[in-house]
C-alpha cells in the first residue's frame, strides 16, 4: 500500500524533526498547564465542580491552536510544501500524515494534561478520556487543513483561530456533554460522527487547499 | 422583470400579514414577526446552500465564473443570517424580555453561522485573488455546509444536557391563513434574495470586465 | 403603540432600512462604474487618434 507508507513516512518526518528540534512540544505542554493554573484563578469559589470540566475544553482547544499555528511552519520555512505537492504521492496523504503528526503531539500533551488537571480540579472519569480521544481526531482533521489555509494567507496565524473556533463548536459540545452527562454515550457517538464526516472532507477537499 | 416580481411579492405578503392574517391568540401582534423571521432563516440557508454548491461546481468543473457566484451566495447568505439574527433577537424581547435566548436553537445556530462565515469573508481578503483563493474558499464554503447539520446536532445535545431549558415555546399552531401567509412571506423573501443575488453579481461581473478593459487600455 | 406593536414594527424596519441600505450602496456603485467607464471611454477615443 504505496500510499500509507507515504502516510507513515511524513508523520514520521514530522515527528523526528519535532524531537529533534523540540520547540512545539514543550510550548504546548507548559500552555496547557498554565492555562489550567490561570482557570483556577478564573473560577471564583464555589463554582462547581462542572464549570471546571468545560473548562478543560477550553483549555485544550486552545492548546491545540497553538500547536497548529507552528504545524506547517517547517514546510513554510524551507519552500518544501511546493515540493511535497509536486511530489508523486496522493495530494491527500500530506494531510494525512500531518494530522497524524498532530495528533501524536497534542496526544502527548493530554497526557499531560489529563492528570494535572484531575489533581488541580476533578477526577477525570473514562468518557472524558474518550472524548478527549475522539476530539482529538476531530482537531487534528479540520485543524490541519485549515492550519495549511491559513499558512498560505497573508493574516497567517491571525486567521486560524477564525477559521478552527466555529468549526470547533460541535467538538466542544460533543467533550463537555460526555464529560458532565449521564449517558455519555450519545455524545461520544456524535464526536465520532463529527470526526468520520470532517476527516472524510479534509480527506478529500484537501489537494484543492495546496494546489495552485 | 425579477424585481418586479419581487416587489409584487413583498407587497401581497405586507398586505396578507398585516391585514389579512389573524392575531395569535397568546403572542398578539409581535408572533408576525415570525412570517418574516422564519423565511429569512430559510432563505439564508439555501444561499449557504447555493454557495456551497457553486464551490462544488468550482471544484469539479474548475470554471472560475463558479467562485464569484458562490461568493456572492454566501453574502446574501451572510447579510439574511445577520437579518435573521435581528429579527430573532427583537422577537425574544417582544416574547420573553430577553434580547436573546440561549434555548432557541435557531438563533444559536445561526450565531455559529455567522462566525464562521464572517471568517470566510476575512480568509477571502487575506488571500492573493487568483485560482488558489478560489479553490480554498470553495473548500471553506463546503466546510459550511456540513457544519449546518453536525452545529445544529450539537446544539440540540447541548440543550438537552449541558443547559436544560428553562424557556419552552410551543410550535405556533397555525391556522389555515396563517399557513397561506406565511408561504406567501416565505416565496417572496427568497424571490427578494434572489433579484438582490442577480443584481449583486451582475455588479461584480461589471467590475471585473471594467478592470480588464482598463488593463487592456493602459497596458 | 403597545409594546407588542413596537417590537413588530421595529422588526420589519430593520427588514426595511437593511434592503434600502443595499439599494443605496448598489446606486452608489452604479455612479462609479457609469464614471469609470466614461473615463475608460475617453482612454479608448486617446488611444484611438493616437494611432491614427
Amino acid at each position: 500500500m504505496r500510499y500509507l507508507a507515504d502516510v507513515a513516512t511524513l508523520a514520521r518526518k514530522d515527528l523526528r524533526l519535532e524531537l529533534r528540534a523540540r520547540d512545539t512540544l514543550p510550548a504546548m505542554l507548559l500552555f496547557v498547564v498554565s492555562t489550567l493554573v490561570v482557570f483556577r484563578f478564573a473560577l471564583p469559589e464555589g463554582a462547581d465542580e462542572l464549570a471546571a470540566q468545560g473548562l478543560l475544553w477550553v483549555a485544550l482547544v486552545f492548546t491545540a491552536l497553538l500547536g497548529l499555528a507552528r504545524a506547517w511552519a517547517p514546510e513554510r520555512e524551507s519552500g518544501a510544501l511546493e515540493g511535497l505537492v509536486l511530489a508523486p504521492t496522493d495530494r491527500s496523504a500530506i494531510w494525512l500524515g500531518k494530522s497524524a503528526a498532530v495528533f501524536v503531539f497534542l496526544a502527548a500533551v493530554e497526557l499531560v494534561a489529563l492528570p494535572a488537571f484531575a489533581v488541580f480540579f476533578a477526577p477525570v472519569d473514562l468518557s472524558t478520556v474518550v472524548g478527549v480521544l475522539l476530539a482529538n481526531l476531530g482537531i487534528c482533521a479540520i485543524g490541519t487543513l485549515l492550519a495549511a489555509m491559513a499558512a498560505v494567507s497573508r493574516t497567517r496565524e491571525l486567521i486560524l483561530p477564525l477559521l478552527f473556533l466555529p468549526l470547533a463548536i460541535p467538538l466542544v459540545v460533543g467533550g463537555v456533554g460526555a464529560s458532565i452527562s449521564e449517558e455519555p454515550e450519545q455524545f461520544l457517538a456524535f464526536l465520532g460522527l463529527y470526526d468520520a464526516v470532517f476527516a472524510i472532507l479534509c480527506w478529500a477537499s484537501f489537494e484543492y487547499v495546496v494546489s495552485e | 422583470m425579477l424585481a418586479a416580481l419581487t416587489a409584487m411579492l413583498v407587497g401581497s405578503s405586507l398586505v396578507l400579514v398585516f391585514l389579512v392574517a389573524p392575531e395569535d391568540a397568546d403572542q398578539g401582534l409581535s408572533q408576525k414577526i415570525f412570517y418574516f423571521h422564519v423565511p429569512i432563516a430559510l432563505t439564508a440557508y439555501a444561499c449557504f446552500g447555493l454557495g456551497a454548491y457553486k464551490a462544488l461546481l468550482l471544484l469539479w468543473r474548475k470554471d472560475e465564473r463558479y467562485d464569484l457566484e458562490s461568493y456572492v451566495a454566501i453574502h446574501q447568505g451572510t447579510i439574511f443570517g445577520v437579518l435573521t439574527l435581528a429579527t430573532g433577537s427583537i422577537w425574544a424581547k417582544a416574547s420573553w424580555g430577553h434580547w436573546w435566548l440561549w434555548s432557541e436553537n435557531q438563533l444559536v445556530l445561526f450565531l455559529v453561522l455567522f462566525l464562521f462565515y464572517t471568517a470566510y469573508f476575512m480568509l477571502r481578503f487575506s488571500l492573493e485573488e487568483g485560482p488558489r483563493r478560489a479553490n480554498i474558499s470553495a473548500v471553506y464554503a463546503l466546510f459550511g455546509i456540513v457544519l449546518v447539520p453536525v452545529s445544529f446536532l450539537a446544539i440540540r445535545l447541548a440543550e438537552n444536557v449541558i443547559h436544560p431549558t428553562v424557556f419552552t415555546r410551543e410550535g405556533p399552531q397555525m391556522t389555515g391563513t396563517m399557513f397561506f401567509t406565511f408561504c406567501v412571506a416565505w416565496v417572496a423573501i427568497s424571490s427578494l434574495a434572489y433579484t438582490l443575488y442577480r443584481v449583486e453579481l451582475l455588479g461584480k461581473r461589471v467590475d471585473s470586465n471594467l478592470r480588464e478593459l482598463r488593463e487592456a487600455l493602459t497596458s | 403603540m403597545s409594546s407588542g406593536e413596537k417590537y413588530l414594527a421595529a422588526a420589519y424596519a430593520v427588514i426595511f432600512v437593511t434592503v434600502l441600505v443595499y439599494v443605496a450602496i448598489i446606486a452608489a456603485k452604479l455612479t462609479r462604474l457609469e464614471r469609470e467607464t466614461a473615463e475608460l471611454a475617453r482612454l479608448a477615443q486617446t488611444r484611438l487618434r493616437e494611432r491614427g
